[in-house]
Order: C-alpha cells, then sequence, then structure tokens
C-alpha cells in the first residue's frame, strides 16, 4: 500500500516535471512569436493556445484519445512506428503539454510584451543576434514570468484530472497520477488512502507557491 | 562619409507621408536633424541603423553599401558599424554600468576601451551599479558610453537630452562636444532644441514632412531673416492673446518666458508651437551678468511664476 502511494506520487512529479521542462523550451519562441508576429496567423495561435482555459478538459482528452487510437491516422502511423500514447506515460505528458500551455504562455507572453522594443534594438545595434539577446539580455529581464510559468504549469500539471482520465486511465506506474489515485480511493470508498493523497498535494502545491511567493513577491505578476 | 537616399512611407498623426530622404553628410561631421516632430528625423536615423528598412533607395557608408533596394541588399543593424543612444536610454537593467558597456565589446581592445569611456563620462565611480538607481542624466552617458565602445561610424542619438532638466541638458552637451572633438566620430543628432542645436552641430539638416529642407550651418538656418536688429531672439511660440486692441504673443526663449505685444498682421502669421524670431532695434539692451546662485534663483522664480 505504502509501495503504491510512493509510486504514484514519484510518477504525479515526474510527469509534471518533464512537462514543465518541455514547455518552457516551446513556450519562450511561441511567445515571442504571438509578441512581435504581426501576420493574421498570430490571433489563430492565440486562440489555440489559450483554448484549454475555457475547454473542458474532458474535450481535449477525447479528441486526443481518438487521434492516439490505432484506427486514426495519426495513431496508425505511430502504432507503425511501435509508438503507443493512448494509455501509456507518453501519451500523458503530450495531453499535459497541451493542457497546461496558456498556464506557462501567458506569463512569458506578459512579461515580454512589457520589454521597451529599444531594449531589442539596442542589443541589435551592439552587434548582437536576435539568440543572444534573448538568452543574455531577455530572458534575465523576464525572469519574473518565466517563474510564474514554471510554477504554474508544474501546479496544474500536478492538479490535472480529465485529460489525465480520458487518456491515461488509471494503469499503476505507468498513468495512475495522484488527482486519479484519490478519484479511484473514493470510488472504492478508500477515504483514508484517498486523503492521503489529498492533503499530499494540498501541502505539496501550498510549499511551491508559498516559497516563491516569499523568493519573489513578483513572480505572479506576470499574470496580472 | 555617408551618403543617403532613401524612401519610406511614413505613418504620423497628420496621415500617411511618402518621406524621401537625400543626404549627405561628411566623416567627422557633427550634423542635427531639425524639424518639428512626426517630420522623419527618428525614422532617417533607423534607416540608417537598419532598424527599420527603406522601401527604395540606397544607403551608402564610407564606400560600404548597407542597403541599396534594386540590388536587394540590406545589412542587417548588427553588421553595420553605428552606435545608437534611444531616447528612452534602453540601458539593460538587469546589468550593472560595467556589463552594460562589457556587453557591447567584441574583443578586447574593445573590453580595455570600456574603462576609457567610463572615465570619460564620469562613470567609473557608477560603474559596478544597477541602471535604475542612476539618475536620468547618468543613465544617459551609459547609453552614450555603451554606444561608442564598439568604436562606430556613425553616432545616432535621438533626443537623447529631451528628458534632462536644464543644468543636465547644459553639461551634457559640453561632454557630447568634448567626446566628439575627442573621437573623431560622425554624429547625426535629433533635436528640437535651438541652443543645442548651434551649440553643438557643424550642419543643421531642416526636416519637414519626410524631406530635407534645407542644409546649412545652424547659424545660417536660424538667422537667414534679413532684420537688422541689435538682439535676435529665437523662441517657441506658447500662447498668442488677443487682448483688444493688441496682441500679446508669450514665447519661450531657452529656458525663459517672454511676452512681447505683436500686430494683428504678425499675430495672424504665428502659430502656437512654431517658431519665432524676436528682433529689438531701438535701444541698448542691459546685460547684468549673473553669479550661479542668482542664476538658479532666477530660474526658480521663473518657474513660480509659470
Amino acid at each position: 500500500m505504502e509501495n503504491e502511494f510512493l509510486q504514484t506520487m514519484a510518477l504525479t512529479f515526474k510527469l509534471a516535471t518533464l512537462t514543465t521542462l518541455i514547455l518552457l523550451f516551446i513556450s519562450i519562441p511561441l511567445a515571442a512569436f504571438l509578441v512581435f508576429s504581426k501576420t493574421r496567423l498570430k490571433s489563430i495561435a492565440e486562440t489555440i493556445v489559450s483554448m484549454p482555459l475555457v475547454l473542458p478538459p474532458s474535450v481535449l482528452g477525447f479528441y486526443l484519445l481518438l487521434a492516439f487510437s490505432p484506427a486514426s491516422f495519426i495513431g496508425e502511423f505511430l502504432t507503425n512506428h511501435g509508438i503507443r500514447l493512448a494509455f501509456s506515460f507518453e501519451g500523458l505528458v503530450i495531453g499535459s503539454i497541451l493542457f497546461s500551455l496558456p498556464f506557462m504562455v501567458h506569463p512569458i507572453q506578459s512579461a515580454l510584451s512589457q520589454v521597451p522594443r529599444s531594449i531589442f534594438e539596442a542589443a541589435y545595434t551592439l552587434g548582437k543576434s536576435k539568440l543572444s539577446t534573448m538568452v543574455y539580455v531577455i530572458l534575465p529581464i523576464i525572469r519574473h514570468g518565466l517563474i510564474s510559468g514554471i510554477v504554474l504549469a508544474f501546479a496544474h500539471t500536478v492538479g490535472e484530472f480529465g485529460v489525465i482520465l480520458m487518456i491515461g486511465g488509471n494503469i499503476p506506474d505507468e498513468t495512475r497520477v495522484a488527482s486519479i489515485a484519490i478519484y479511484d480511493e473514493v470510488e472504492s470508498l478508500n477515504y483514508a488512502m484517498a486523503h492521503q493523497y489529498a492533503l499530499t498535494l494540498f501541502v505539496v502545491t501550498f510549499a511551491i507557491l508559498l516559497l516563491v511567493y516569499t523568493l519573489n513577491k513578483k513572480s505572479l505578476e506576470g499574470l496580472k | 562619409m555617408i551618403i543617403v537616399n532613401a524612401t519610406k512611407q511614413l505613418d504620423t498623426s497628420d496621415g500617411i507621408i511618402q518621406a524621401n530622404f537625400e543626404l549627405t553628410v561628411k566623416s567627422g561631421e557633427f550634423l542635427t536633424l531639425f524639424g518639428p516632430s512626426g517630420a522623419g528625423k527618428t525614422t532617417l536615423m533607423r534607416l540608417i541603423a537598419g532598424l527599420d528598412t527603406p522601401d527604395s533607395g540606397y544607403i551608402e557608408v564610407d564606400g560600404e553599401i548597407w542597403f541599396d533596394g534594386k540590388r536587394s541588399i540590406n545589412i542587417p543593424p548588427q553588421k553595420r558599424s553605428v552606435g545608437f543612444v534611444f531616447q528612452d536610454y534602453a540601458l539593460f537593467p538587469t546589468m550593472s554600468v560595467r556589463q552594460n558597456l562589457l556587453f557591447a565589446a567584441q574583443n578586447d581592445t574593445q573590453r580595455t576601451h570600456v574603462d576609457t569611456l567610463l572615465e570619460m563620462t564620469e562613470l567609473a565611480a557608477f560603474s559596478e551599479r544597477l541602471p535604475a538607481t542612476l539618475s536620468g542624466g547618468q543613465k544617459q552617458r551609459v547609453a552614450l558610453a555603451r554606444a561608442l565602445v564598439r568604436h562606430p561610424k556613425i553616432l545616432l542619438l535621438d533626443e537623447p537630452l529631451s528628458a534632462l532638466d536644464p543644468s543636465m541638458r547644459q553639461k551634457l552637451q559640453d561632454e557630447l562636444s568634448m567626446i566628439h572633438d575627442r573621437l573623431g566620430v560622425t554624429t547625426l543628432l535629433v533635436s528640437h532644441d535651438i541652443a543645442e542645436t548651434v551649440k553643438l552641430s557643424d550642419r543643421l539638416a531642416a526636416i519637414e514632412m519626410g524631406r530635407i529642407k534645407n542644409i546649412c550651418s545652424p547659424m545660417e538656418f536660424f538667422t537667414t531673416h534679413t532684420f537688422s536688429g541689435k538682439l535676435q531672439l529665437i523662441g517657441e511660440v506658447l500662447k498668442i492673446e488677443e487682448e483688444s486692441p493688441i496682441i500679446i504673443a508669450t514665447l519661450l526663449v531657452g529656458s525663459s518666458i517672454v511676452k512681447t505685444i505683436i500686430g494683428r498682421d504678425e499675430g495672424e502669421k504665428l502659430r502656437v508651437g512654431g517658431h519665432a524670431l524676436i528682433s529689438v532695434k531701438a535701444f541698448n539692451p542691459i546685460v547684468v551678468p549673473l553669479n550661479e546662485n542668482q542664476l538658479s534663483s532666477s530660474i526658480e522664480r521663473h518657474n513660480n511664476d509659470f
């Protein structure tokens, strides 16, 4: 029993860590695109990024499940290459990335849009490429936005339920994360165990947010 | 030698205008771009720096083509040897003063040059401070020093002193002049300030509606009007009030406010925000020297009065 609890918690944090890391790398260029692009594509991209905020998780989960199924075009392609996403950890990572995308992109986007254009231009006239301007000048300036994004995406992935239930199911050590476990334990009237999961999530999430707020009062400014 | 012949569509508050800049600047020259806001002064500097792209034409600097619409040549700003000082300073807020300068340096020679520049701009004592802890004048010096680290062929100054108070402004004008004399870098300055223009520049390019109307020495530009006055002052018209039967014009001359009675014809020609030449003919002006204390108290009195 104790072993299963630890296994589930470990899986939960592994999923959240991996998702957050991948999101961080995707979101910086994506946020930069959303801030600086003047094409019509921008509105579409902005809408897609924000969709998970309003869409019921079950809708996203349902379509991902369809896409991952071997009967679909994508699923068939993946199966032929030996990749199985439905009811697997890899599938959960993809689902979580999509579902937590706005929580990482929005704070970064908001922080980036507040950096005066002249800061970028000053670096360009000093001979710096776009990449080194981003890495050495801009990222340090928007560090509060980055921290907000990391914390929110991580916490949101830990707390995710609907998408995971749809595409992951409840396979121990593969797709059974804490939020699912709580539901499962309640279903089997095992309230003590459910409470153990619930309290752990509560305490851990509280501790992370408290730490960030204390270290850096500005860290959630990106959301304002 | 800088040769510019470029067009660019400008979206100004007065609608879209077709700018066509034709300009030749000699090496080592200090040229001021003078004109009303929205005339295209900043745009011209941005075109030279490569921050904006001309619609057509060419830009050549010391024989190097930086832009040529016909041959599709457009050197990116990173590869153009310019130092750009922005109106809002654009200092990197997470870097100290020294780091701001060092970030610009490309090699060891330029890195050693950083200390010389810090000394020259009286920033050595502040070199480890973050930009946020500096005054406006100090920030402006950092921006200037940073723009000079790479020994640019052209120094572009976009109203660098406009946000500063008059005494700091004067001090920095002196410094700019000293730095220009010492380094001999070709300098383009955008300015609205007549005193500043006369003090600093070899020549003045008057820009209106995206065109260079006139290039001449600043003194020539501001005193072409053929008045035989003994005392001539140039000021900005702040207010025109009709107090029958006379009209009173209020002008800003330097940092002083001057009120004068004008005739009905003159009243029709003057407009608020425009410039005017005041010329005094008939009597000897009384000139009294002021020491520093009297100067600041007289400025204060002025500020209280208005």
